[in-house]
């Protein structure tokens, strides 16, 4: 055997190969951190632990093998020779190279008289939802062209939001939010919600949070129809509104440059960051809540880690972008005046440090229509652009997850899967409370707590005496024991405490005055007088 | 350029010619936000459906017994049969099925205190008028005479038998020893605790261990005895008399005494100077308890007119069965399937209950079985979230109880504030330290 070589090393390349693939499946599938089970002295906790570990470690193995069942793959659109540039790349050059079926999905509308538009997809990408300043609203299934419900309001039409599924959305117009059902019938309006400038739907929560012209950012229940809170933001009209999609956190955009985050939990700002040297004109968050990119009227694109609240890198913009949104695989798209331009690895660069990346991927527009609004079509290569002329979907490869999950949004559902999904979020209907900067805050132990209950149980616990610690700490004008006295024992109270501070204070001047006299005899009469008087 | 954009065809979604939709997983975290927070929002759900299904009592065993029903035993080669004896001393056998009374006859004159089956399948019943007699259900008609009877010195309080060996063991003011291969009606061997001579209230044979019997005895002592050496092992007192003992199945060296101070104490045999854990939940004496075939959980009956289930790890219960006609619950035993739960009650009736009161019987399809499972793990998972745990908890219970629970916990609350302010005002070097529960309520250990 050991004359062998090749048969002592094969072990050991096949454990070194087997931890690799643990490696790769826990970056991709792990839940953080493993916990160090060597380190605890208590039996039966060790082994629980190591069981769950290994529960862990085998469910991230399971979920890394199962990505072979994954069927499809993502676009892309790659230079073969070196001069060629990917977003010199046109609409009609993509379109001529994909299949006809997807190239169908690239099409224009044209709204000339009603504009400029705002557009939303539904949550799986079926559905499409237009919504024009002047009151002209419609839906329709894109990809079959098919109209839905076409409306003329006849005022002012601000945002427009689908809910849950296909079947209702909001529609913010002149005076209040108004929901209508996939016909185009008008079933609530939301009186409260006063003339409202934004919209954005929590689809886990039943949430939807509209922004008021007053500077209010209110969520309203759309299962119970209940408002759950009214924010007051106090810096003026806001002039835009996105949500974190990891962690439900609503981000309000200022006109002093300001981004607040908001949670339906609390009246004042989570957080409160200058993004801008001017007003914020939009903003966009990835899926998994890392970066935020805002555009701003000071020209700039501002790319955010929002998880140490640092700018990453800042992008200039030759005009201010209207539009920002953010793709499945990380593709932002940034309209600016009437073009739009796509970047691709924005956030690759900075994990990596790398820099800036110094050209777009994708470029469209330039044709004289003003950009107003940019939506990615979720599962699909397509990019949505309302502009004031009507609106466009372009074809951007690279842009969409490929491989869906049927049971969280399914692009193909029938009606029966639908309301099946629907009955379902509603059981699984997330409260507002739960809504907090780290989503993952669910289910951790309250150790504070319970080692307050502990100290409490315990008998034999004796308090710790504040005065007792001041005891030996510091000496001299600033000693803890004098500010202490400064601070709390100087009131015209005389109790337990007071009488053992001055106690203690006295006991510290008798001993200074003990060290002095010592001192000064063995200085001797001489010198005595330049003994240290207080050290 | 090279150019590719995602497209799927038809037939990934729906193969041709089958109507069956496919649906696509992809358990990519990024796709899957909130995924703590929907987790324990589906616990939440599971714990209210759980409690929302709860409805643990199935009904009562044919028409009972004419006087309260004081004892039961399960046969143990039998999923279905088992045999109660009531205080007028009748003694019945039912067949769980079909829930009816096959075979009964009127034993004794005075109130059947204990019973027992043989391995081969014969009833073994005792009772205040000194006999211990031998009946044999299955193969005799109601009202037949017994096999044999055996006679002893004083009023019998239990009867338990050996595993193989033709052996019983009874219990009056000491602990006789009979063998049924003998025509002889006296005992074969006797055992008592040499100093001890109050009566033995009940015992019971270890079934693993199989020589091993323990007793509790109206002197507020445990005794373990050997037949082996046919001599008492140890013996421990407690502060107040124990009414039963019953060996755990799976761990044989662990046995749990139903205490007359409202606490069920389990202890190890090897080692008896503390209890391994002290069941507190009751408000009175607890009358009887059996460990389940699994050994992990408990069952006792209580004075308080109630009936609780145990986990064996955890010091309170984790459900509570009453209903409004039970009286005093004098015995209570698990099937033999673990999954239901009789008991006998001062009011003769005999009564079924389910051993997890959300559990249903009858047949399951496996989507269900799999949305059981994955609940349960989920309720486990959660079980530590304030909300989850309290719906878990929260019970109705008889206002009877509340009210004495409630004062129960006053009285103990002062005693222990007596307690402390005894020790507040106790010089350091004379300071006792402080007992552990599980070794406070043990007065004397002797071997």
């Amino acid at each position: 055997m050991a004359d062998n070589p090749q048969k002592a090393v094969a072990p050991t390349a096949n454990k070194r190969k087997e931890s690799k693939r643990l490696v790769e499946a826990q970056k991709t599938y792990g839940r953080g951190k493993t916990i160090d089970t060597h380190n605890i002295r208590d039996k039966k906790l060790r082994s629980n632990l190591k069981t769950v570990e290994n529960k862990y470690k085998a469910a991230a193995l399971h979920a890394k093998d199962a990505e072979i069942l994954l069927e499809h793959e993502a676009g892309f659109l790659e230079p073969e020779a070196e001069l060629e540039r990917t977003y010199k790349v046109s609409q009609d050059e993509i379109k001529e190279n994909v299949g006809i079926e997807t190239a169908k999905k690239g099409f224009e509308l044209r709204l000339q008289d009603t504009g400029p538009y705002r557009a939303d997809y539904s949550r799986n990408g079926r559905e499409l939802l237009l919504a024009g300043r002047k009151g002209h609203v419609a839906t329709m299934d894109w990809r079959s062209g098919k109209l839905g419900c076409e409306l003329q309001l006849g005022e002012t039409v601000r945002d427009a939001r689908w809910l849950h599924n296909n079947q209702f959305f909001a529609v913010a117009q002149k005076r209040s939010v108004y929901i209508y059902d996939q016909t185009g019938t008008e079933i609530h309006c939301l009186n409260k919600l006063l003339e409202p400038l934004y919209l954005e739907f929590l689809p886990y929560h039943f949430l939807l949070a509209s922004a008021q012209m007053s500077g209010f950012l209110k969520y309203t229940d759309t299962s119970t129809g209940q408002l759950v809170a009214e924010l007051p933001t106090r810096l003026g009209a806001p002039t835009s509104l996105a949500q974190n999609p990891w962690n439900a956190i609503i981000h309000v955009g200022h006109q002093n440059g300001n981004v607040t985050l908001w949670s339906p939990n609390s009246q004042t700002p989570l957080v409160k960051a200058l993004v801008h040297r001017g007003p914020v004109r939009s903003m966009a968050m990835d899926r998994q809540g890392r970066y935020m990119v805002s555009t701003g009227q000071d020209m700039r694109m501002n790319v955010w880690d929002i998880r140490m609240f640092r700018e990453v890198h800042s992008y200039s913009c030759y005009q201010p972008g209207a539009s920002v949104s953010i793709s499945d695989r990380g593709l932002t798209a940034v309209g600016w005046g009437t073009q739009v331009s796509v970047w691709r690895g924005l956030f690759d660069a900075a994990v990596a440090d790398q820099g800036k990346v110094q050209s777009p991927y994708m470029a469209w527009g330039g044709d004289g229509q003003r950009i107003e609004n940019l939506r990615w079509c979720p599962f699909e290569d397509v990019l949505g652009v309302t502009h004031d002329q009507g609106f466009a979907s372009i074809i951007v490869p690279g842009a969409g997850e490929p491989n869906f999950d049927a049971l969280e949004a399914n692009p193909y559902e029938n009606t029966r899967q639908r309301q099946e999904a629907e009955v379902q979020g509603l059981l699984h209907k997330l409260q507002p409370g739960m809504i907090s900067l780290d989503p993952t805050f669910i289910g951790r132990l309250d150790t504070i707590s319970n080692q307050k209950r502990q100290e409490e149980r315990n008998l034999d616990f004796k308090p710790e005496d504040p005065i007792e610690k001041l005891k030996n700490r510091g000496r001299g004008r600033n000693s803890a024991l004098r500010k202490y006295l400064r601070k709390k024992g100087r009131r015209n109270v005389v109790d337990e405490k007071s009488v053992k501070a001055e106690m203690l204070r006295a006991q510290h001047a008798s001993r200074a005055k003990d060290r002095l006299r010592a001192e000064r005899e063995d200085l001797g009469p001489a010198l005595a007088r330049f003994a240290k008087k207080d050290t | 350029m090279k150019i590719k954009a995602i497209s799927r065809p038809v037939s990934s979604q729906q193969a041709p010619g089958s109507s069956v939709v496919r649906q696509p997983r992809n358990l990519d975290p990024a796709q899957h936000p909130f995924e703590r927070a929907r987790e324990y929002t589906r616990a939440l759900n599971a714990t209210k459906l759980q409690r929302l299904f709860a409805a643990p009592f199935l009904g009562q065993i044919g028409d009972g017994h004419v006087d309260g029903v004081y004892s039961m035993a399960k046969d143990p080669g039998s999923l279905q049969r088992f045999a109660s004896g009531s205080g007028d001393g009748v003694v019945k056998v039912w067949d769980l099925t079909t829930q009816a009374e096959i075979w009964n006859t009127q034993a004794h004159e005075n109130i059947v205190k204990g019973l027992c089956w043989t391995p081969d399948r014969k009833l073994l019943t005792c009772a205040s008028d000194k006999t211990v007699k031998l009946f044999d259900p299955y193969n005799s008609s109601s009202d037949a005479p017994p096999l044999a009877t055996y006679l002893g010195q004083g009023a019998f309080n239990s009867v338990s038998h050996h595993r193989h060996l033709p052996h019983f063991a009874a219990a009056s003011s000491q602990i006789s020893i009979y063998d049924l291969s003998r025509p002889s009606s006296t005992p074969s061997q006797t055992l008592h605790w040499p100093t001890s001579v109050d009566t033995i209230t009940s015992l019971a044979f270890n079934q693993t261990e199989t020589s091993i019997l323990g007793s509790t005895g109206i002197d507020r002592s445990v005794i373990l005895y050997d037949l082996r050496t046919s001599s008492p092992l140890s013996k421990v007192v407690l502060r107040l008399a124990s009414n039963a003992i019953a060996w755990n199945p799976m761990e044989a060296f662990n046995f749990a005494v139903a205490n007359e101070d409202h606490n069920v104490y389990i202890f190890d045999m090897r080692k008896m100077d503390r209890a391994l854990n002290v069941l507190k939940d009751h408000v009175a004496a607890v009358m009887d308890v059996e460990f389940s075939p699994t050994g992990e959980e408990l069952v006792t009956a209580s004075y308080d007119k109630t009936v609780r289930l145990w986990n064996r790890a955890q010091g309170h219960s984790r459900d509570i069965y009453h209903t409004q006609r039970m009286q005093r619950v004098f015995s209570v035993k698990f099937t033999p399937d673990n999954k239901y739960v009789l008991s006998g009650s001062d009011d003769g009736n005999i009564r079924l209950w389910r051993t997890n009161a959300s559990d249903r019987s009858g047949i399951i399809s496996a989507r269900q079985r799999s949305k059981l499972d994955y609940d349960k793990a989920l309720v486990e998972r959660y079980s530590h979230m304030p909300e989850i745990k309290r719906i878990k908890r929260q019970r109705h219970v008889p206002k009877t109880i509340k009210k004495a629970r409630e004062i129960k916990r006053e009285e103990i609350m002062a005693i222990k504030r007596r307690e402390e302010n005894v020790r507040k005002h106790t010089s350091k070097d004379k300071l006792k330290p402080r007992r552990n529960e599980r070794e406070k309520m043990i007065l004397t250990q002797e071997k």
